[in-house]
C-alpha cells in the first residue's frame, strides 16, 4: 500500500499536539526572559555615566540658548503630529527625532527635563569641564566650575588647571565629616535617645504603680541618675556635631550654569563630584560600580528618587524570614492534625475546602482583617496588658513587622498546609508500620521518621509561600509598611529584634517612586532597577529554598517505590 | 524452584513433637472481622518456643492478617473487631489496658518489602533503643554491633555505619531491619513475607539468618513459597479461608498431609 501523507495522518500522528505544548513552553519562556530582559535593561543603564553635551538650542520663535544636559530617551515623532503641537515645520516630512534631556539645576530654572527636537540643536559638543553633580537636594546640578573656596579663601579659580584635583580634595574631606556625622546621628545619638525613651517608660510606669519620689527613692534616684548619664553623653555629641557642622559647611564652589548665571553651591549639600566626559572607559566601570553599590547599601535621599533601597531590601528579606517562622509550625502541625489525627469525613473535607478557599482570597482583604484583628484588635490588648506605661503612644497597637509578618503567614497558611499535607500522603505505610513495630508510640513515629521524610514537601509548600509573601504588596500597605521607616528593625539597641517598628518594602518602593514621588520622571530609572531587585531577590529565596528541597529529597530519595 | 538447600531439609528430617514443646502463644478460637467480613475463623493453635512456625496458604487466607494479630498491628486498620483469646506467655495480649507499645517491644516484626529509616545504617538498628530512652554511647555502640552480627550483615556493613541505609541493597536491607528488630531483644519475631521481595541468593542468607536466630527467638514465618517453608520452619500451618487446615511438624505435614486440601495445595494442585 502507498504511504499516504494527508492532513488527517498528520494529526493521528500526534505531532500537532507534541508541537502545541512546545509552543506553549517556548511562549512562557520567551515571557519570563523578555521581562527580566526589559526591566534589567532599563533598570541598569541608570547607573551608567552617560556623557554630557553643550549644544545650542533654537526655539521655535527663533530665540537662542544654551543646553547642557544628558540625553535620556530619543523618540521619533510625526511631523504631522508635532504640527499639531505648534511646530511650524516648515518643508519637513516623516519623521523627526526628539530627545528628552536631563537639565537638572532644579533649584535655579525650575524643572529638570527639557524636550528638543534633533533639528533645534546646533553645535553639539563634550566639553571634559563640564562638572555633574549628586547633591542632597533639588536633584542634579550641571555647570562649569568658576571658583572654589574653602571658607574665605580663593583656593582655585577657572583658570587654574589644578581646580579639579583641588576640589577632589576638598571633597574627599567632606566625604569623611559626613561619614563622622553620620555615624555620630545614626549609632550614638540613636542610641541615647532609645536609651531616655526607655527611661521615660520607666518612669511612667513607676507612676502607674502608685509609687511616687516620696514611696520609692531608690528607683527615681537610679532612674534620674541613668538620665543625668545620658544627658551628660548628648551634650558631648552634640557639641561634636555642632563642631562638625560648622566643618561640613566651610567650602562651597561657584558654579555656571547653561544660561551664563553663577551659583554657589554648598560643598556639605553635594553627594557626589564627577566629570563624565573627562572619564575613560575604566573610571565609567568604576563609577558604575560605585553607583550600584550606592543602590545596593545606601539609605533612600530625596524622597526616595536617590539614594539606594537597602532599607527596604533589608525589610522584605527580614519580613519574609519572620513569616516562615511563623508559618512553618503553624501549617506543618495543622496539616499533621488534618493528614494524621483528625478521622476522615466530612469535617476534615470541608475543612479542607475552606483551606483551600482561603488561598483564593484577594490578598488585599487578609491586609483589612490583619488591620482589624492583628493591628487594633491584638496589638491594642497588648498594649493595654504590657505597655501601659507608652500610653496614649502604641507600641504593638499599631501597623508593625510582626502584624505584617503574622499577614502574610495567613496568607500562604493555605499553600503550606496543602503541600504538607501532600507530602505526608506520599510517605509508605509500610515505613510507619515498621517503626510502630518497633514499639514506638504514634508520636515518637511521626517526629522521628515521618515529619523528616515529609520536609521536602514542607519545603515545596515554603517556597510557594515565600515566592507569594515576598512579592505582595496590598495588604502591607494597610499593615506595616511605610514609605521611610526612620530606623532599621534590626538594630543593636536591646532588644536587637523590633518586631513593632514599621518597615520598608521592595514592591511598596517601587509603587511609592514610581506613582507617588514628587519627580516621576527623574525616578522611574529607579522603578525597573527596584523592580529587578525584587525579582532577583525572590528568584534568590527560591533557588535557596529550593536548594535545601532538593538536598532533602536526595536524602530521602529512596524511599520512593 | 531450581536450588534447594538439601543439607537443610536434611537437618529438619529429625521428627518435632507439638506436645513436647514448651508454648510461647496460645491462640484460642480466634475471630477477626474487617467491618461484617469474618476473615479468621475461629484459630486455635499453640506456637513453640524459640522454633521456627511457617503459615503458609493461597493469597486472601488470612496467613498475613493472622501475623499481624499477634504485635497488634491490625490495630492500625479502620473497621477491624476481634473476637476469641490470644495469650502471650500466659497473658492475654487483647485484653483491656495493655500496653500495645510494650507488647510490639516483645513481638517484633519484618515486613514484606525493605523499610529502613532514612536514618544513617548505625541509626536504624539503634532507633528501637533510642525509642526506649537509651543513649549512652557505648552501650548502643555494643548492642548495634551485636545486634548487625546476629543479622549477619555486620562485616558488610561495619566500616560505613554511618552511611544512609539506603545506600544498601534489597537483601542487605532486609537483613539491616531483621538487626534493627532484634536489637530490641524481642521474644517473638515476625516475619512477613520476609524474602518476596529479595534475589535467590539474598534469599538464602536470610533464611541461613533465620536458622541462626531460632536459637534466641520464637520465630513465625508467613511466606507463600512452600520450599522455604519446608526448609526453615520446624512447624507449619496450612491456612485455607480464614481457618487453619492443618498445623504440625514440617516434615510430617509436606510428606504425609492428613487433610485432601494440604495435600492439593502443597502439590501444586491450587494456590
Amino acid at each position: 500500500m502507498a504511504k499516504q501523507h494527508s492532513v488527517k495522518d498528520w494529526f493521528d500522528s500526534g505531532s500537532p499536539w507534541v508541537w502545541l505544548n512546545a509552543g506553549g513552553v517556548a511562549v512562557s519562556v520567551v515571557l519570563v526572559v523578555g521581562l527580566i530582559m526589559l526591566i534589567a535593561a532599563r533598570g541598569l543603564g541608570h547607573f551608567w555615566p552617560a556623557a554630557v553635551f553643550e549644544a545650542s538650542f533654537t526655539n521655535q520663535a527663533g530665540q537662542q540658548e544654551v543646553l547642557i544636559g544628558e540625553i535620556r530617551e530619543s523618540e521619533s515623532v510625526k511631523v504631522d503630529r508635532l504640527r499639531e503641537a505648534g511646530y511650524s515645520l516648515e518643508g519637513k516630512t516623516g519623521d523627526l527625532i526628539r530627545y528628552q534631556i536631563k537639565t537638572g539645576n532644579r533649584d535655579v530654572v525650575g524643572l529638570d527635563f527639557r524636550f528638543a527636537l534633533e533639528d533645534e540643536l546646533a553645535d553639539r559638543e563634550y566639553p571634559e569641564d563640564i562638572v555633574v553633580m549628586e547633591r542632597t537636594e533639588w536633584g542634579n546640578f550641571y555647570g562649569y566650575l568658576v571658583e572654589l573656596r574653602q571658607g574665605d579663601k580663593l583656593v582655585a579659580t577657572e583658570a587654574d588647571a589644578h581646580r579639579f584635583d583641588a576640589l577632589e580634595e576638598l571633597m574627599e574631606r567632606v566625604d569623611d565629616l559626613r561619614a563622622d556625622m553620620h555615624k555620630i546621628e545614626k549609632g550614638a545619638i540613636g542610641r541615647v535617645n532609645y536609651g531616655m525613651e526607655r527611661l521615660r517608660l520607666e518612669t511612667r510606669e513607676l507612676e502607674l504603680d502608685g509609687k511616687t519620689p516620696e514611696t520609692a527613692p531608690a528607683a527615681y534616684a537610679e532612674i534620674a541618675e541613668g538620665r543625668a548619664e545620658l544627658d551628660a553623653e548628648y551634650k558631648v555629641l552634640e557639641s561634636k556635631l555642632s563642631e562638625l557642622y560648622h566643618a561640613i559647611n566651610r567650602d562651597s564652589v561657584l558654579m555656571r550654569v547653561m544660561d551664563g548665571r553663577t551659583v554657589e553651591i554648598e560643598l556639605s549639600k553635594v553627594v557626589r563630584i564627577y566629570r563624565p566626559n573627562a572619564y575613560n572607559l575604566f573610571q565609567k566601570i568604576g563609577h558604575y560600580g560605585s553607583k550600584v553599590w550606592e543602590f545596593l547599601a545606601d539609605d533612600p535621599r530625596e524622597a526616595n528618587t536617590e539614594g539606594g533601597i537597602f532599607p527596604a531590601i533589608f525589610g522584605t528579606i527580614l519580613m519574609v524570614l519572620v513569616m516562615t517562622v511563623l508559618v512553618t509550625p503553624f501549617g506543618v502541625v495543622a496539616a499533621l492534625y488534618l493528614r494524621e489525627y483528625a478521622k476522615q469525613g466530612t469535617v476534615t473535607r470541608m475543612i479542607r475546602i475552606a483551606v483551600n478557599n482561603l488561598a483564593g482570597v484577594p490578598s488585599i482583604v487578609y491586609g483589612v482583617f490583619g488591620l482589624g484583628f492583628f493591628v487594633y484588635f491584638l496589638g491594642g490588648a497588648i498594649d493595654q496588658l504590657f505597655f501601659p506605661a507608652a500610653a496614649p503612644a502604641p507600641v504593638f497597637g499599631t501597623p508593625g513587622l510582626l502584624w505584617a509578618s503574622l499577614t502574610l503567614a495567613l496568607l500562604t497558611l493555605p499553600v503550606v498546609i496543602v503541600s504538607t499535607e501532600e507530602g505526608l500522603s506520599r510517605i509508605p505505610r509500610a515505613v510507619r508500620e515498621g517503626s510502630l513495630a518497633l514499639g514506638a508510640t504514634k508520636m515518637e513515629t511521626l517526629v522521628r521518621v515521618v515529619i523528616p521524610m515529609a520536609s521536602p514537601g514542607i519545603m515545596t509548600g515554603l517556597i510557594l509561600a515565600v515566592a507569594r509573601a515576598a512579592g505582595e504588596v496590598a495588604p502591607l500597605m494597610l499593615v506595616g509598611v511605610v514609605k521611610l521607616a526612620p530606623s532599621l528593625p534590626l538594630d543593636g539597641n536591646y532588644p536587637f529584634l523590633h518586631l513593632d517598628r514599621k518597615f520598608m518594602h521592595l514592591g511598596f518602593h517601587i509603587y511609592d517612586v514610581g506613582f507617588q514621588s514628587p519627580n516621576v520622571e527623574a525616578a522611574r530609572p529607579l522603578v525597573y532597577a527596584t523592580a529587578l531587585l525584587l525579582v532577583l531577590l525572590i528568584i534568590g529565596l527560591n533557588l535557596a529554598a529550593v536548594s535545601i528541597r532538593n538536598r532533602l529529597r536526595e536524602k530521602y530519595r529512596a524511599m520512593e517505590h | 524452584m531450581s536450588e534447594v538447600d538439601l543439607s537443610v531439609l536434611e537437618r529438619s528430617a529429625v521428627r518435632n513433637d507439638l506436645s513436647q514443646e514448651e508454648i510461647a502463644i496460645k491462640v484460642r478460637d480466634f475471630r477477626l472481622f474487617y467491618s461484617d467480613k469474618e476473615a479468621l475463623k475461629g484459630i486455635d493453635m499453640d506456637i513453640p518456643q524459640n522454633k521456627v512456625t511457617a503459615f503458609i496458604g493461597p493469597s486472601g487466607c488470612g496467613k498475613s492478617t493472622l501475623l499481624r494479630c499477634f504485635n497488634r498491628m491490625n490495630d492500625l486498620v479502620d473497621g477491624v473487631t476481634i473476637k476469641g483469646s490470644m495469650e502471650l506467655y500466659e497473658e492475654d495480649i487483647y485484653r483491656k489496658g495493655l500496653d500495645v507499645v510494650d507488647l510490639r517491644r516483645r513481638v517484633g516484626m519484618v515486613f514484606q518489602k525493605p523499610n529502613p529509616f532514612p536514618k544513617s545504617i548505625y541509626e536504624n538498628v539503634a532507633y528501637g533503643l533510642r525509642i526506649q530512652g537509651m543513649n549512652n554511647r557505648r552501650k548502643l555502640d555494643e548492642i548495634v554491633e551485636r545486634s548487625l552480627k546476629r543479622a549477619a550483615l555486620w562485616d558488610e556493613v561495619k566500616d560505613r555505619l554511618d552511611d544512609s541505609a539506603f545506600g544498601l541493597s534489597g537483601g542487605q536491607q532486609q537483613r539491616l531491619v531483621i538487626a534493627r528488630a532484634v536489637a530490641v531483644e524481642p521474644e517473638v519475631l515476625l516475619l512477613d513475607e520476609p524474602c518476596s521481595a529479595l534475589d535467590p541468593i539474598s534469599t538464602l542468607k536470610i533464611e541461613e539468618l533465620i536458622h541462626e536466630l531460632r536459637e534466641h527467638f520464637t520465630i513465625i514465618i508467613v511466606t507463600h513459597n512452600m520450599q522455604q517453608a519446608a526448609r526453615v520452619s520446624d512447624y507449619t500451618a496450612f491456612m485455607y479461608l480464614g481457618e487453619v487446615v492443618e498445623f504440625g511438624d514440617t516434615d510430617t505435614l509436606f510428606t504425609k498431609p492428613t487433610k485432601k486440601a494440604t495435600e492439593d495445595y502443597i502439590t501444586g494442585r491450587f494456590g
